[in-house]
């Protein structure tokens, strides 16, 4: 046991840090993203992400990547959290689309998409929920049917972010309509700008949008960009969904952290009662908590290279962590909780945060659904369904 | 970063596991009313138990903090009802350099606890303001005089560290004489007692002066020890609900299935699965002597003994009616858990105390905190 860095990892930490400070554009720092010129300043940064070597660190050297351990990818989580970077444009490329492509994909997919996943130069969108397929995805109804050299897709997909600016859309499909549901779903790669393809964006309760809904109308798919077998997108769509909570637990802390670093600030700045002085620190020991949970699950992960359950324990303890200490927050702020220039930590900053935070145990499987994975596969209790 | 413990430390746990079910299983502790058998201090010591941190030289095994709170952890899953927080986490840092003290206690000859509370004076390790305990020096020797409460494990202790005051401040005796009273607790595995001493001889331990450093030191280790303590009892009472959940049938199906059960037991499990965490942070931490070891014990046991009630109010539930039987064990664990989260005070003060480090300091020291940023490794030559 040994929680210090070792010399290659404080070597790679330092120059990380000393690059952020050199590169990272000030008008960028702590931008909460959202449309417009964001994209642009967005895509521009993320190529330099990708210029300086810090994408797809943990991706095989093979694809682009750089083969590094995945306690780089955790360090590098953390440094650009603490220097409030935006994240690369493309993470549903990088944590969902790529590592599922490295898995399933024919060497023409990998060559076609791995490099440009990287370089930012394809940002992708997942097309998986439905009006009425959410928790229970494999109850999904768009469908795909073959006619001669492609299949030709009908249907609408829900909470999609980056879709307006995606080139590409993991999209799951119905080939099959056979009554055994996981059956008879195939994966496909679909390229944003066929015909048929209409995204119409929804406004979320923060007041921005980030999710789209997706119409495809006869889009016309090549056979070549199935992904897998036709038939088994079930499996294919696990390994995404495995990878979208697989480190996601690094993201997840260094966000949390700079949100208490901030919680402190403000309650050092408000000079808060006894009461809200524990709570406070109540946040900061749930952070460490989930900080060291990470550690244990990296350090399984880097000697067995598989991931363990931690990944769902931290996704349910960061997400209610997170609405707990935005609503501390504004009841620091008290009587000026609801004044959106009033914080004192930019305009709106908790009041945005706060309520951005009601969508945590919803996106990315709900706390329903992440209690059930870990009864069910973590403790082995029996089935609900 | 390795945040793991050592191939040799897994292999201690699965032995300590495999023999503490073969020994002295929760069910054993049950059938005895939680009361500890003296004879089973020895087969500690035999296994080196006893010894752990001691060096070699004093009969130890020379090893640290890391590998005593894989037993701490052990001993809690199955409340090992004898004295073993009281002599290693409590008394044995004030032992050091007293090399005969050491190797009776590595060879199992001697257990010991730690007297400080005082009915009218300090309740907690972290204060000695009003310590009322007069230590008196007459030529080499020492004699003591007071009287000290909430004294754990004070009938089968051997001997007793006591704090008390003297001319050039507060210091630590060992004392074995002196009128002991047990008093009865809610956990019967681990009473406490009151200890009058009225001129009772003592041996100086720790030079008057150096007391409340000496007791700082102790009190993390004590606050390390027992969140890896609430972690094994939090587990113990997760295992319970677990199998409870999966073999017990209600409207034809096991309970499990359902998720009013099924998600009060995963959140049983996420607690105590956090607080691990916390738990062997902490231990590294008082094995390193790193800086951030008293604030980091301080929110593990907080946030340990917190989820180890509630993993054991929750097991209580999920098992209906027989969970709130005298003849179920659970009642045990949720004693014990209770007892953890008194011990140098409920969660909320000990988050006063993380709150201090965290806002009464400058900016540069919270961010340190908060970010965990630790010194680089020594490379290995």
């Amino acid at each position: 046991m040994n929680l210090r860095d070792t010399p290659d990892e404080a070597a790679f930490r330092g120059e990380l840090r000393a690059w952020l400070q050199d590169n990272l554009p000030e008008e960028l720092r702590a931008h909460r993203g959202g449309a417009g010129r964001f994209e642009e300043l967005g895509r521009a940064w993320s190529r330099k992400l990708y210029d300086a070597g810090y994408v797809g660190l943990t991706w095989p050297r093979e694809y682009g990547g750089a083969g590094a351990p995945y306690s780089h990818q955790a360090i590098f989580l953390e440094e650009l959290a603490r220097s409030e970077a935006p994240q690369h444009i493309g993470v549903i490329g990088l944590g969902m689309a790529g590592p599922t492509i490295i898995a399933h994909g024919t060497d023409e997919q990998k060559s076609a998409h791995l490099q440009r996943i990287l370089s930012a130069e394809e940002i992708w969108c997942q097309g998986f929920s439905e009006p009425e397929a959410g928790s229970d995805l494999a109850s999904l109804k768009t469908r795909a049917e073959l006619d001669g050299d492609a299949f030709v897709v009908n249907g609408q997909k829900v909470w999609s972010s980056f879709a307006h600016i995606a080139d590409f859309c993991l999209l799951l499909t119905r080939t099959d309509a056979d009554p055994a549901k996981h059956r008879g779903l195939t994966y496909l790669l679909v390229d944003m700008r066929s015909a048929g393809v209409e995204v119409r964006p929804l406004r979320q309760i923060t007041g921005e949008g980030e999710f789209n809904e997706i119409f495809f109308t006869d889009v016309r798919v090549p056979r070549a960009n199935v992904l897998g077998e036709v038939g088994s997108g079930w499996g294919v769509a696990m390994t995404t969904l495995l990878h979208e909570r697989g480190t996601l637990g690094f993201a997840l802390t260094a966000a949390l952290e700079v949100a208490v670093r901030k919680l402190i600030a403000l309650a050092k700045e408000r000079r808060v009662d006894e009461g809200l002085r524990e709570r406070v620190a109540r946040e900061w020991i749930e952070l460490q908590a989930l900080r060291y949970t990470n550690y244990r699950a990296l350090t399984k992960l880097m000697q067995t290279g598989v991931p363990g359950p931690e990944g769902s324990i931290a996704k349910l303890h960061w997400s209610e962590s997170n609405q707990r200490l935005t609503k501390l927050a504004l009841e620091i702020l008290d009587t000026e909780a609801q004044l959106l220039d009033g914080g004192g930590h930019g305009e709106g900053y908790w009041q945005f945060q706060q309520l951005r935070s009601r969508g945590n145990t919803i996106e990315a499987g709900t706390s329903e659904i992440l209690r059930n994975i870990v009864a069910e596969r973590v403790l082995g209790l029996p089935r609900s369904r | 970063m390795d945040f793991a413990f050592t191939d040799e430390q897994e292999l201690l746990r699965s032995q300590a596991r495999s023999f503490l079910a073969e020994r002295r299983s929760l069910e054993a502790v049950a059938e005895r009313e939680g009361s500890f058998e003296p004879g089973s201090w020895q087969e500690l010591a035999e296994l080196g138990w006893t010894g752990v941190s001691v060096s070699e030289e004093e009969g130890g095994a020379g090893l640290g903090f890391l590998e005593e709170a894989v037993i701490f952890e052990e001993l809690g899953r199955v409340l090992y009802p004898g004295p073993y927080f009281s002599t290693i986490a409590l008394a044995l840092p004030a032992l050091a350099g007293h090399a005969a003290l050491l190797q009776r206690v590595a060879a199992g000859e001697l257990t010991a606890t730690l007297a400080h509370a005082e009915a009218a004076g300090p309740r907690r390790l972290a204060d000695t303001g009003g310590l009322a305990t007069e230590a008196r020096q007459d030529g080499a020797a020492w004699t003591l005089a007071g009287e000290k409460v909430l004294v754990p494990d004070l009938g089968s202790a051997g001997t007793v560290v006591v704090t008390a005051r003297s001319g050039g401040g507060v210091g630590l005796w060992s004392v074995e004489g002196g009128a002991r009273e047990p008093v009865e607790t809610m956990d019967s595995t681990r009473p406490y007692g009151v200890l009058r001493l009225d001129g009772a001889p003592a041996s100086l331990l720790v030079e008057p002066g150096s007391g409340e450093e000496a007791l700082a030191q102790i009190r993390t280790r004590a606050l390390a020890a027992l969140a890896l303590e609430a972690v094994g009892v939090g587990e113990a009472a997760n295992a319970l609900a677990i199998e409870h959940a999966s073999s017990r049938e209600q409207f034809g199906r096991a309970i499990g299935v359902y998720q009013a059960v099924s998600h009060s037991v995963v959140d049983g499990y996420v607690g105590v699965e956090l607080a691990r965490s916390l738990a062997y942070w902490a231990a590294w931490c008082v094995a390193e002597g790193d800086e951030q070891a008293a604030v980091a014990a301080a929110a593990a046991k907080a946030h340990a003994a917190e989820a180890a009630v509630a993993a054991c109010e929750r097991s209580i539930q999920v098992h209906g009616g027989i969970g709130f039987t005298w003849e179920h064990v659970l009642h045990r664990l949720y004693k014990r858990a209770q007892w953890i989260q008194a011990f140098e005070g409920f969660a909320p003060v000990l988050r006063r105390e993380v709150a201090s480090a965290l806002l009464d300091v400058s900016e540069e020291e919270s961010t340190e905190l908060v970010q965990q940023e630790t010194p680089v490794q020594q490379e290995v030559a």
